[in-house]
C-alpha cells in the first residue's frame, strides 16, 4: 500500500537522519574523514527518500485515496488536477512534510558543494541541518502524520490509526471535503512554497554560523560561504510575504493586504531580522566589526522561522490562518527553547573571539549607518513581537498594573487584543527611519564620513527631492505624513540614480566606454551593491504604493437598483445587471456587471462576483477591480435581492497608488537577482584580498 | 558593542553611539505605549460587560457572543444589520473543556437564562451570520445598552480539518 510505503521511508528516513548526526558528531571528535564523508552520504540519502514519501502523498491525493484522513480533509472528486498535486501544502500533516522535503533539498545541495578549504565546517553544518531535519520528522511520524488512515469499528464509529486497530475494516469516503475555496487563488498556491523556501534557506547560514562557532573559525568565512544562501532566502520569504498580501488584496474583500495578523507577523519577524542580518554581516565583511551581533541575528532568524512554522501550524493565537489546532506546541516550543539556549551558549563561549578588529568612530560613516539600520530593524522586530504577544501576556501580567498605576491602563488583567492601528501608530517612525538611511547610507563611506562630507554628496538630490515637494504642496497636498512619505522616497530614488550616474559616468569617462556599457559593466562589477541599490528601489516603489493606499484610501457602500449608480471620488460605478447560474465545477455564481465612469467619461466595464460553492458550503468574494499606476478601482458584490437581481448592495474602494505596491515587488526581485547572480571571479581572490583588510588594526 | 580598549581613538565615541541608540528606543518605547493606551482592544465576555455597567461607555471594547438566529434583522436599503448574542466563555480552554465550540454555541443560544446583548452593525450582511455562529466585534457600549460595532468577525466551528469525514460508509 502506498501509505505504508510512503510512512516507512518516513521512518527510514528519520533513522538515516540520526545515523548522520551520530556520524557527523563522532567524525569531527576524532577526526575521521569516513565517518563525516559517511554522514554527508545520509544527508544526501534524505532526499531521495522524503521525495519518495512526497511522491507517495502526491499518488494518494491524485488518485482520491479518501480512506487516508489527510486526502479526505484537503481534496475532493471535483478539484482539478493541479490542485490536488498542491493540496500537498493545504494542510498542517502534508505542509509539515513539505517543509522536510525542501529542507532535505536545501541541506543537499550545501553538502554537495567542493569544500576543500571548508573541511571543518562540513561535520557541522550537516548536523545542524539533520537536526533540524530530525525534528520536523518527528513531528510528521508522532504527531502529524499524513499517511493515518480512517477504519470502521464493529461497533459502527469511525477511527483513525495508521495500522489497523483489531477487528476494524477500513472506511473508505465516496469524497473529500476538498480545498477550503479561500486558498483556491494562483497566489495561495505558490505563497506558502515560497515562504517555506524562505524559511528553509535561513537554516543554511545558520548551521554555517554553529559551524564556526564549534570550530572557533569566526572570522568572515561563514559569511562569505552563505552570502548567496542568505540572500536566496531573503528573496524567497519576501516573495513569500507579497504574494500573501496579494492574496488578501484580491481574495479576502476588505480592500486591504496586510492586516498584522499573527500569523503575517510571524512570516515578517525572521524577515525583519533576516534583512538586519544581510545588511550586518557586511559590516563585518569589510571591518570585521559586529561579529557577536550577527550570530545572535542569524540565531535569532532560524529560531524565528521555527516560531513561524510553529505559529502558522498549531493555532495558539487567533487568526484567520489557523484552521489548525493541534498537539505540536510543546514539541516546537521545546525544540526553539533547546537550539536557542545552545547556540547562544556556544556565542557565549566564543565571545572574546569575537570581538571586534577595530571601533566605530564617526556617526556618519557608513558601518554607523548601517548599525542603525540594525536598530531599526531590531526595533521594529521587538514591537511586532511585543504585539504578537502582549495579547497572551497582558491577562497574566494584571499584577503589574495594580503594583504600578500608571501602567494600570496598559496591564489591566483583561484579555486583550491590538489591531492594525496600534501597529500603525508605531511602525511609521521605524519605517521612516529606514527610508531616510536608504537614502543617506549610500553617500557615506567606510570608516570616515562627517556631516559635512555627506552634506557635499547629498545635496543636488536633497534638492530634487524638495522640489518634488513643492510641487506636491502646489497641487494640493496638505497631509503631513503624506508629504514626509513621499519626500523620503523621492529623496532615496534621486539619491539612487545619483548613484548610478555618477559610477557609470566615472567609467564612462575612464574607459572611454559608452554610457550604456559603462552602466552595466558597472553593474556587474559590484554586483551585491548595485544589485542592492535596485532593491532599494523596488522597496521604494512598494512604499509609494503603501502611502497611497493607508493615507489616501476610499469606501463608500450602498444599495442601489439596476441602473442605479455610485460616487467615489471621480469614479461613478453604474449597475447594469446581475445573473445568477450554476457551473459544471460546483459553484452557484452571481455575477453583476456594472459600467465605471471616470469624470463623465465611459472607461469599462467590471465583473464583481461572489461564487458559492456547494461541496463546502462556503461563499467567496471576487472583486472587480481595475487597476492603473495612478489607482484602483475595487468593487465587491456584497448582496443582492434573493428573489429578484434588480437591486444589489456594492461596497467600492478607491486604493490610489497601490499598483506600485506589485511592481514595486517585481523590481525587487529583479534586483536580488543581480544580487544573487554567481560571480565569475574565483573565490581565493575576494579572500586574499579581504585578509589585509580584516587584519588592518 | 565594541569591547576592545586597545587602538582606539577616542572614548567619548562610544558614549556618543550610546546616547544616540537610546534615544531611538526610547522613541520606539513611548510609541508602543501610548500607542497600547490609544488603540489596544480589551476582551469580554457579555457577563463581564454588563457586570460593568456604565464604566465602559463609549470605550472601544472587543466583545464575542453566540448569534441568537431569530433575532437577526437586516433592512438592505440602510444596510442596518441588528441581532442579539448569548454569552459564551472568552477563553479556548474553557471552550474546549466544556465540549467544544459548536456545543458551546449551541448551548448559550438554547439557554434562556444566559445573559444576552443587543448588538448592531451598519454594513452589508455577512453570509457567516447565522444561528449559532459565534460573533467577535469592535465597538463601544452606548448609553442604551446596545454594542455598536465597528467590525464584526464570525466563527462557524468549521469542518475543516475535522476528524471525521461526513459521508456515509459505503
Amino acid at each position: 500500500m502506498v501509505a505504508n510505503l510512503g510512512y516507512a521511508t518516513l521512518i527510514i528516513t528519520f533513522l538515516v537522519s540520526i545515523y548522520g548526526v551520530v556520524a557527523a558528531y563522532l567524525g569531527a571528535r576524532r577526526n575521521s574523514h569516513a565517518l563525516v564523508d559517511s554522514a554527508r552520504n545520509a544527508m544526501l540519502l534524505t532526499f531521495p527518500l522524503l521525495t519518495i514519501s512526497a511522491l507517495a502523498i502526491i499518488y494518494l491525493l491524485i488518485n482520491g485515496h479518501y480512506e487516508v484522513q489527510y486526502v479526505t480533509e484537503v481534496t475532493s472528486n471535483s478539484m482539478p488536477l493541479y490542485l490536488k498535486i498542491t493540496a500537498l501544502w493545504g494542510g498542517q500533516a502534508g505542509s509539515l512534510l513539505f517543509w522536510s522535503w525542501l529542507m532535505s533539498a536545501f541541506a543537499s545541495a550545501v553538502t554537495l558543494r567542493k569544500w576543500d578549504r571548508d573541511r571543518e565546517f562540513l561535520p557541522w553544518v550537516t548536523l545542524v541541518s539533520l537536526v533540524t531535519l530530525a525534528f520536523f520528522l518527528i513531528l510528521s511520524i508522532f504527531v502529524e502524520n499524513p499517511f493515518i488512515s480512517f477504519w470502521h469499528t464493529p461497533t459502527g464509529s469511525i477511527t483513525t490509526a495508521m495500522f489497523r486497530p483489531a477487528g476494524t475494516s477500513l472506511f473508505i469516503p465516496q469524497d473529500g471535503n476538498g480545498l477550503n475555496p479561500l486558498l483556491r487563488h494562483p497566489g495561495m498556491i505558490i505563497h506558502p512554497p515560497m515562504l517555506y523556501l524562505g524559511f528553509v534557506a535561513f537554516v543554511i547560514p545558520y548551521a554555517f554560523a554553529i559551524a564556526a562557532l564549534v570550530t572557533g573559525r569566526t572570522d568572515a568565512r561563514w559569511i562569505r560561504l552563505t552570502r548567496r544562501w542568505t540572500i536566496v532566502a531573503w528573496v524567497f520569504l519576501s516573495l513569500g510575504l507579497v504574494l500573501g498580501m496579494r492574496w488578501a488584496y484580491d481574495v479576502l474583500g476588505w480592500g486591504g493586504y496586510w492586516g498584522w495578523d499573527p500569523v503575517e507577523n510571524s512570516a515578517f519577524m525572521p524577515w525583519l531580522i533576516g534583512t538586519a542580518f544581510l545588511h550586518s554581516v557586511i559590516v563585518q565583511e569589510k571591518r570585521g566589526m559586529l561579529k557577536q551581533w550577527n550570530m545572535v541575528l542569524i540565531i535569532l532568524t532560524y529560531d524565528l522561522v521555527i516560531f513561524g512554522t510553529f505559529l502558522t501550524r498549531s493555532g495558539v493565537l487567533s487568526s484567520v490562518h489557523a484552521f489548525a489546532q493541534s498537539a505540536i506546541g510543546p514539541l516546537f516550543f521545546g525544540f526553539i527553547g533547546v537550539t536557542f539556549i545552545t547556540s547562544m551558549i556556544l556565542v557565549i563561549y566564543r565571545w572574546d573571539d569575537l570581538k571586534s578588529d577595530v571601533e566605530m568612530t564617526s556617526w556618519f560613516s557608513r558601518e554607523a549607518l548601517f548599525l542603525l539600520n540594525n536598530l531599526l530593524f531590531f526595533g521594529l522586530f521587538i514591537v511586532i513581537f511585543w504585539g504578537v504577544i502582549f495579547p497572551v501576556l497582558s491577562e497574566a501580567l494584571g499584577i503589574v498594573g495594580q503594583k504600578i498605576p500608571s501602567l494600570s491602563s496598559i496591564f489591566t488583567g483583561q484579555k486583550v487584543t491590538v489591531g492594525p492601528q496600534w501597529y500603525e501608530g508605531i511602525v511609521w517612525l521605524p519605517f521612516a527611519g529606514l527610508l531616510l538611511l536608504m537614502g543617506i547610507a549610500p553617500l557615506s563611506s567606510w570608516q570616515y564620513s562627517t556631516a559635512k562630507t555627506i552634506g557635499r554628496a547629498m545635496w543636488k538630490p536633497s534638492l530634487a527631492s524638495l522640489l518634488v515637494v513643492i510641487g506636491l504642496v502646489l497641487v494640493g497636498f496638505r497631509s503631513l505624513p503624506a508629504l514626509l512619505g513621499f519626500w523620503l522616497c523621492s529623496f532615496v530614488i534621486f539619491v539612487t540614480f545619483y548613484e548610478f550616474w555618477r559610477a557609470a559616468w566615472a567609467r564612462h569617462h575612464a574607459r572611454n566606454e559608452n554610457l550604456l556599457l559603462a552602466f552595466w559593466f558597472m553593474i556587474g562589477k559590484n554586483r551585491r551593491r548595485y544589485g542592492g541599490y535596485i532593491i532599494h528601489l523596488g522597496m521604494i516603489l512598494m512604499a509609494i504604493g503603501i502611502l497611497g493606499i493607508e493615507l489616501f484610501q476610499e469606501q463608500t457602500q450602498g444599495t442601489i437598483p439596476q441602473g442605479g449608480q455610485i460616487e467615489i471620488g471621480q469614479y461613478t460605478v453604474k449597475f447594469d445587471s446581475l445573473s445568477v447560474f450554476d457551473t459544471a465545477d460546483g459553484r452557484n455564481v452571481a455575477r453583476a456587471v456594472v459600467s465605471v465612469y471616470k469624470d463623465g467619461r465611459y472607461i469599462g466595464e467590471l465583473h464583481p462576483r461572489r461564487d458559492y460553492y456547494y461541496e463546502s458550503q462556503q461563499p467567496m468574494t471576487i472583486a472587480g477591480v481595475r487597476s492603473t499606476p495612478e489607482d484602483d478601482l475595487y468593487v465587491l458584490l456584497v448582496d443582492w435581492q434573493p428573489l429578484s437581481t434588480s437591486a444589489a448592495t456594492f461596497k467600492i474602494y478607491h486604493n490610489p497608488l497601490v499598483w506600485w505596491l506589485w511592481f514595486g515587488s517585481i523590481v525587487f526581485i529583479l534586483g536580488s537577482v543581480v544580487a544573487a547572480w554567481p560571480s565569475k571571479e574565483p573565490e581565493m581572490v575576494m579572500v586574499s584580498k579581504s585578509i589585509p583588510e580584516t587584519s588592518k588594526a | 558593542m565594541e569591547e576592545r580598549e586597545e587602538a582606539q581613538p577616542k572614548s567619548g565615541s562610544r558614549l556618543k553611539f550610546i546616547i544616540g541608540g537610546t534615544l531611538i528606543i526610547a522613541a520606539i518605547v513611548y510609541l508602543v505605549i501610548s500607542s497600547t493606551k490609544a488603540n489596544a482592544q480589551y476582551f469580554y465576555t457579555i457577563d463581564e460587560l454588563k457586570s460593568r455597567g456604565q464604566s465602559l461607555v463609549g470605550q472601544n471594547v472587543r466583545i464575542s457572543g453566540a448569534v441568537v438566529g431569530d433575532s437577526i434583522q437586516y433592512d438592505p436599503q440602510t444596510l442596518a444589520l441588528s441581532f442579539t448574542i448569548a454569552n459564551v466563555p472568552a477563553d479556548n480552554k474553557q471552550i474546549e473543556a466544556q465540549g467544544g465550540l459548536a456545543f458551546v454555541l449551541h448551548e448559550a443560544v438554547t439557554d434562556p437564562a444566559r445573559t444576552r446583548m443587543q448588538a448592531v452593525y451598519i454594513g452589508p450582511k455577512p453570509d457567516l451570520l447565522r444561528d449559532e455562529a459565534q460573533a467577535i466585534m469592535t465597538g463601544q457600549v452606548g448609553e442604551d445598552g446596545v454594542f455598536y460595532a465597528d467590525e464584526l468577525l464570525l466563527k462557524c466551528p468549521t469542518k475543516y480539518e475535522e476528524a471525521v469525514p461526513n459521508q456515509v460508509a459505503p
